[in-house]
């Protein structure tokens, strides 16, 4: 089990002092941006990504992941205390959660909420942990057609599997491509889609445009509700932890179906909220007592939570094995890669084992961190939400400044920030997806490249795309990918028809 | 909060709007990979070819949503007026204090509009707002220049200051 001595290699990475440190303080951050609205995962790592680059790698992906987990736990508090989703992924959570909490429990439903997401994450980092490595190992013989084949399969499920109209997604998908396009053509060495204008010589920076879309525009959404605010109490004592503790396993049936969606959804780039939509949905038709959904069932907060964070966590396995991100915080962690010099993709299990398996071993030990830090903090970090959002919004305004200027010591950059902002409010107002945006803007560049070496390759025929039967499988599936909805309708009229 | 209009701008003019929004940059995209060039060179495809297409594509999808979007109609509003001057009484000053970051620093430009949103928008008193407009600014010099060696933009102020 050459495996096996790696990760325990990673622990000894990830159990050093300093690092252990690091994850602490990740996160702590992480839950507070979680639980602050206009301050999500994605934005969150972003601004404090600068921080890092005098760090080593490992170190920094520590820290950033912790962010990461932080945040996804933080999103629960948010919903069940409040009724306000601190994220897009706990939306489901709010469900039963509140009502749960009204009902006046609610530090049994702050502790299966925390406890589901550990054991979503405990799930998809062990799968991470077996299966990571094999993709990594496969994915090595991968040419320039291969990649590209893994990249339009990416982008294909966003268009199939978004509830966004595809023609929206597609839009917005392409509208990043363009921005990544812009600046230096990394093969040609030629400038093109700058129009004269210096600053944008190196192109738009994905950080910026994170930044801008999930920040700022969050913070503007926000405000067309106004400053109001309400605030609640809450408090967990050890005797109501132990007590639902005691309960939970009866719902082992729901937190495995829970876990295995949550993979599946965080592996195919669809991402945490459409995975805890979705077990929420089946959990509600499949539990004995779906009815109850939505008054308070303790079961309605399993299984979004476990998927949630399943998916959130398994969003790092293509990150880490292929280089494409499964979700926005996973491109962002993706381009921190890129910035402290590392190539992501197969290679990075061959050359890199340290920084794979320190990250790996941390994801144990973060999410292990996270639910003791959560379920002994959670009264301070309710505090925080009571400090109103008067002083909180611009605060969360110079912060975000502050991320934008210091990715490359550019006040153009901040400008650049406040325009993605405003961008992204209309955008998300016209439901647009924003996450297939950043990634095409993350991934772009390499897209291209895959694309353009396959295409000399081949003397510029599109048969290299369907070369071999390894290429030919993953456009394939990309292509009912990219038509899901219509073949789903399509099904649907032929039983019609058929009936 | 304040009073709440129920007039506004519909939402199908937004959304015509930003189809047409993004169908133009596509076209601005598809121009520009022209000037660089799109058909295949010494060294295979050109700097534009990529790009091109991604224009096209841009344009196509735009023009698919500025159809569907002239077509639903559910009379539904983007936002009540009222609701977009809250947006907007958080974008003029944003603006304002990014335009002006260039020339008289982050710290200054922060602790102005801290304190300007704190005193209009939330209505805090004197001492509480003056209290977070400098206080974070302080916090935020300690944390990024002095532990993580982040240098942010100066202005004259902390010039005169000698930081």
């Amino acid at each position: 089990m050459e495996e096996l001595a790696n990760l325990f290699h990673g622990f000894a990475v990830a159990l050093q002092p300093y690092n252990i440190m690091l994850m602490i303080i990740g996160i702590t951050l992480g839950v507070i941006i979680g639980v602050l609205p206009g301050l999500g995962g994605a934005n969150g790592v972003a601004i404090l990504l600068p921080l890092t680059f005098s760090m080593p790698p490992t170190s920094a992906i520590i820290m950033l992941s912790c962010i990461y987990w932080g945040a996804l736990f933080g999103g629960a508090i948010t919903s069940i205390l409040f009724n306000i989703p601190g994220e897009p992924w706990s939306v489901a959570t709010t469900f039963d959660g509140y009502p749960m909490a009204q009902q006046g429990k609610p530090g049994e439903a702050l502790t299966a909420a925390f406890t589901s997401s550990f054991v979503g994450a405990l799930f998809a980092v062990i799968m991470i942990t077996l299966v990571a490595p094999l993709v990594a190992g496969f994915a090595l013989r991968f040419g320039p057609a291969e990649k590209f084949a893994v990249y339009f399969l990416a982008f294909c499920s966003f268009v199939g599997l978004s509830k966004e109209p595809p023609f929206k997604t597609i839009a917005a998908m392409m509208m990043g491509f363009a921005l990544a396009a812009v600046g230096l053509d990394s093969i040609t060495g030629q400038l093109r889609l700058t129009f004269g204008v210096t600053e944008l010589l190196n192109g738009f920076d994905f950080l910026i445009a994170v930044i801008g879309l999930f920040g700022i525009g969050e913070i503007l959404l926000t405000m067309e509700e106004g400053l109001a605010f309400r605030g609640g109490n809450a408090t967990i004592n050890l005797r109501v932890v132990l007590q639902t503790w005691r309960e939970l396993p009866a719902y082992w049936m729901t937190s495995l179906r829970s876990c295995l969606i949550g993979c599946w959804m965080g592996v195919t780039p669809a991402g945490a909220t459409p995975a805890s939509f979705m077990s929420y949905g089946i959990a509600k038709r499949l539990a004995r007592r779906g009815n109850n959904f939505g008054k308070g069932e303790i079961e309605g907060v399993i299984a979004p939570e476990t998927a949630a964070h399943a998916a959130g966590t398994s969003a790092l396995l293509p990150m880490l094995s292929l280089g494409v991100p499964g979700s926005p915080t996973a491109a962002v962690l993706l381009g921190g890669l890129l910035i402290w010099g590392l190539q992501p993709g197969p290679m990075l299990f061959v050359e890199q084992k340290e920084f794979v398996w320190g990250l790996i071993a941390s994801m144990y030990l973060g999410n292990l961190a996270g639910l003791l830090v959560v379920l002994t903090c959670v009264p301070i970090f309710a505090a925080i939400l009571r400090v109103p959002f008067g002083i909180i919004a611009p605060l969360i305004l110079v912060l975000c400044a502050i991320g934008a200027y210091s990715v490359h010591n550019s006040t153009f950059d901040v400008m650049l920030m406040l325009v993605f902002g405003v961008l992204g409010y209309l955008l998300k107002k016209c439901n647009y997806p924003l996450a297939p945006l950043v990634l095409a803007i993350v991934l772009g560049d390499k897209a291209e490249e895959a694309f353009r070496q396959s295409l000399l390759g081949s003397q510029g025929s599109l048969g290299v795309f369907f070369s071999n039967g390894l290429v030919s499988t993953i456009m394939a599936l990309g292509l009912v990918a990219l038509f899901w909805s219509a073949i789903q309708e399509g099904y649907s009229r032929l039983r019609t028809a058929m009936a | 909060m304040s009073e709440r209009s129920e007039r506004g701008p519909a939402h199908k003019t937004l959304e015509i709007g930003m189809a047409l929004l993004i169908g133009a940059f596509g076209l601005v995209v598809i121009f520009g990979s022209l000037k660089a060039g799109i058909n295949w060179g010494a060294e295979g495809p050109r700097a534009g070819f990529f790009p091109f297409y991604v224009g096209a594509a841009i344009v196509g999808a735009s023009a698919i949503n500025l159809w569907s979007a002239r077509r639903d109609d559910d009379g539904r509003l983007f936002a009540s007026w009222g609701q977009l001057r809250q947006v907007m009484s958080v974008v003029v000053p944003t603006a304002i204090y990014v335009g002006s970051m260039p020339f008289i620093g982050l710290y200054a430009a922060s602790m102005v509009f801290i304190a300007w949103f704190m005193r209009w928008l939330g209505g805090y008193r004197w001492l509480t707002t003056i209290a977070v407009a400098v206080g974070m600014p302080v916090l935020t010099y300690l944390v990024f220049e002095r532990w993580f060696l982040v240098p942010l933009p100066k202005g004259p102020f902390e010039e005169w200051l000698g930081l």
